[in-house]
């Protein structure tokens, strides 16, 4: 039997050595100090801060009890919303086929293309949703087809992105076994690539839809059609049991969102 | 074998015939009928290809004249990033335990998960624009709106770490004798201390990221900056202002993947 003091050369037992508690406090004082550096900069007014639990139990209070009389109108503009999520999705995955083929190590044709594959990704991911809505909104004008083009634009480059590492990802054997009897381009696409790229295809699809379908809630907020934009009324209007009813309308359109994906990934996979 | 065939064709999509046939008409009535009856404005989309060549004539070349609102915006949201993941990391702590079916009772379990559940459902624009009315405009609603994205995120993904620790260390904790606290920091803690700390990060810079967001509705940051500099239509300040986001959300989710692979 080994004592302590053998296997460790000391005598006490301790998780780590000096070297590596001195390491550990030093990046705990390094968050420490950001953490410090940013509560005494930010530019808050802080008898705001103190009345903030007060003032947000308040609001809570106005939305009691929710208020269900505009639920026609309501259930109306959330058929918007999902249709704005779906045809987005559908849009962006015929759209993201050809990104992915060029950005794809593998199938691109050269490299100059392999670049503007990336470059479309890049893009089309960093801005996030409500950006592109901005953008749309002041080309197209406050409607439905901002909405849908603002989350076509940001899902080009989810889908894109995940398609392309798919097919960076695939048996390459299919394909030579296809050009190898001369079959052309075209043909190989179809019966090799496609193929061994489909599960993803449908995973990443149905993916995208549920987050499409939370990110086509607030689009209206800045004008870009769905619910958003009568969510912005009621809040305008201080009508806040209807507040209450549409943000409940939400959450049961986001839980049966997630409830239809899961489903169709089960069937599909 | 049933019938000796000469040629192969591919396999259909979904096997049975009848729900393939269902499901193609559905989607064709689905996207006819709703195509046709959206409420578009084509005369007006029509317009917008002109009015996008001003848009974008307006932004080029992207002005960085006042870099001095720029980077306070940046500063502005970094803040706000910083705050928000020490406050939601610290409050998603216990509700994670809450939230972990293997430690805590039934009922407690049940409040944890719908904690959860809530703050996932709301897209955090709409809690932010909550927050502004509740707590006015600035970083404050900013802060307030992130905590609450964060525990979102970092409680569901800590409690599931903290269903699949292993329970041997907690019972020889627990038959050591060690009382609730000590069985805590030394049996559980060590176990799902490399994933808060990953998921930290990673929320670091989801937090930075959607501060770019939220304050589009006023709750601070660079957001409202590019907001304002959107509806004063200087658009070349506003492009300055995109690209500027583009490269720190670049930069900083190179960043956070290099510090998430070292302590792996």
């Amino acid at each position: 039997m080994t004592t302590i003091a053998e296997k460790f050369g000391r005598d006490e037992w301790t998780r780590f050595t000096l070297k590596q508690r001195m390491t550990r406090y030093a990046i705990l004082l390094g968050c420490g100090l950001a953490i410090a550096w940013a509560l005494t900069s930010i530019e808050v007014i802080w008898a705001w801060v103190w009345g903030a639990p007060e003032q947000i139990g308040d609001l809570f209070g106005r939305m009691y009890p929710p208020d269900p009389s505009n639920l026609g109108t309501i259930l109306r503009v959330l058929w918007d919303t999902v249709n704005i999520a779906t045809f987005a999705t559908a849009l962006a995955v015929i759209l993201s086929l050809p990104v992915a083929y060029i950005a794809a190590q593998n199938t691109t044709p050269n490299v100059v293309t392999l670049w503007l594959g990336r470059l479309i990704l890049v893009t089309s991911r960093s801005v996030n949703t409500i950006i592109w809505a901005l953008l749309f909104v002041a080309i197209f004008g406050p409607g439905v087809i901002a909405g849908i083009v603002a989350i076509m634009f940001r899902s080009i480059g989810f889908i894109g992105k995940l398609l392309g590492e798919a097919i960076e990802e695939i048996d390459k054997r299919p394909v030579e076994a296809l050009e190898a009897t001369g079959a052309s381009r075209f043909k190989v696409i179809v019966y090799a690539i496609v193929p061994q790229i489909m599960p993803t295809f449908w995973a990443v699809a149905i993916l995208r839809w549920d987050i499409n379908l939370r990110e086509s809630t607030v689009l209206g907020l800045v004008g870009a059609g769905g619910i958003g934009i009568i969510l912005q009324g009621a809040i305008d209007t201080f009508n806040w049991p209807e507040v209450a009813m549409i943000l409940m309308a939400i959450i049961v359109l986001v839980i049966i969102g997630e409830v239809i994906s899961a489903f169709l990934r089960r069937r599909i996979l | 074998m049933t019938t000796q065939r000469d040629t192969w064709t591919k396999p259909p999509f979904i096997a049975n015939a009848a729900l393939r046939w269902t499901v193609y008409l559905g989607a064709i009535l689905y996207f006819g009928w709703v195509g046709l009856t959206m409420p578009i404005d084509w005369a007006r989309v029509a317009e917008g290809v002109g009015r996008a060549g001003r848009i974008f004539g307006g932004a080029f070349p992207p002005s960085f004249e006042r870099s001095g609102l720029l980077i306070d915006g940046f500063l502005e949201s970094l803040k706000i990033a910083v705050l928000a993941t020490a406050g939601g990391v610290l409050l998603s702590i216990p509700i994670a335990f809450m939230a972990a079916g293997n430690l805590v009772p039934r009922p407690i379990f049940y409040m944890g998960r719908g904690i959860i559940i809530i703050a996932r459902s709301f897209h955090p624009v709409i809690v932010a624009i909550l927050f502004v009315k509740a707590v006015g405009f600035g970083p404050f609603a900013g802060v307030l709106t992130l905590i609450v994205y964060s525990i979102g995120f970092v409680a569901k993904m800590l409690a599931e770490r903290i269903e699949e620790i292993d329970f041997g260390q907690v019972e020889a904790m627990r038959s050591a004798g060690a009382p609730y606290l000590s069985t805590l920091v030394y049996a559980i803690f060590p176990q799902i201390m490399p994933r808060q700390i990953g998921l930290t990060i990673y929320q670091l810079d989801s937090n930075l990221r959607a501060s770019a967001v939220i304050g589009i509705v006023g709750a601070g940051g660079i957001g409202s900056t590019l907001a304002n500099a959107f509806g004063r239509y200087d658009y070349d300040f506003a492009l300055a202002i995109t690209i500027v986001i583009v490269c720190v959300i670049l930069l900083s989710e190179a960043v956070s993947g290099v510090i998430r692979k070292r302590i792996q």
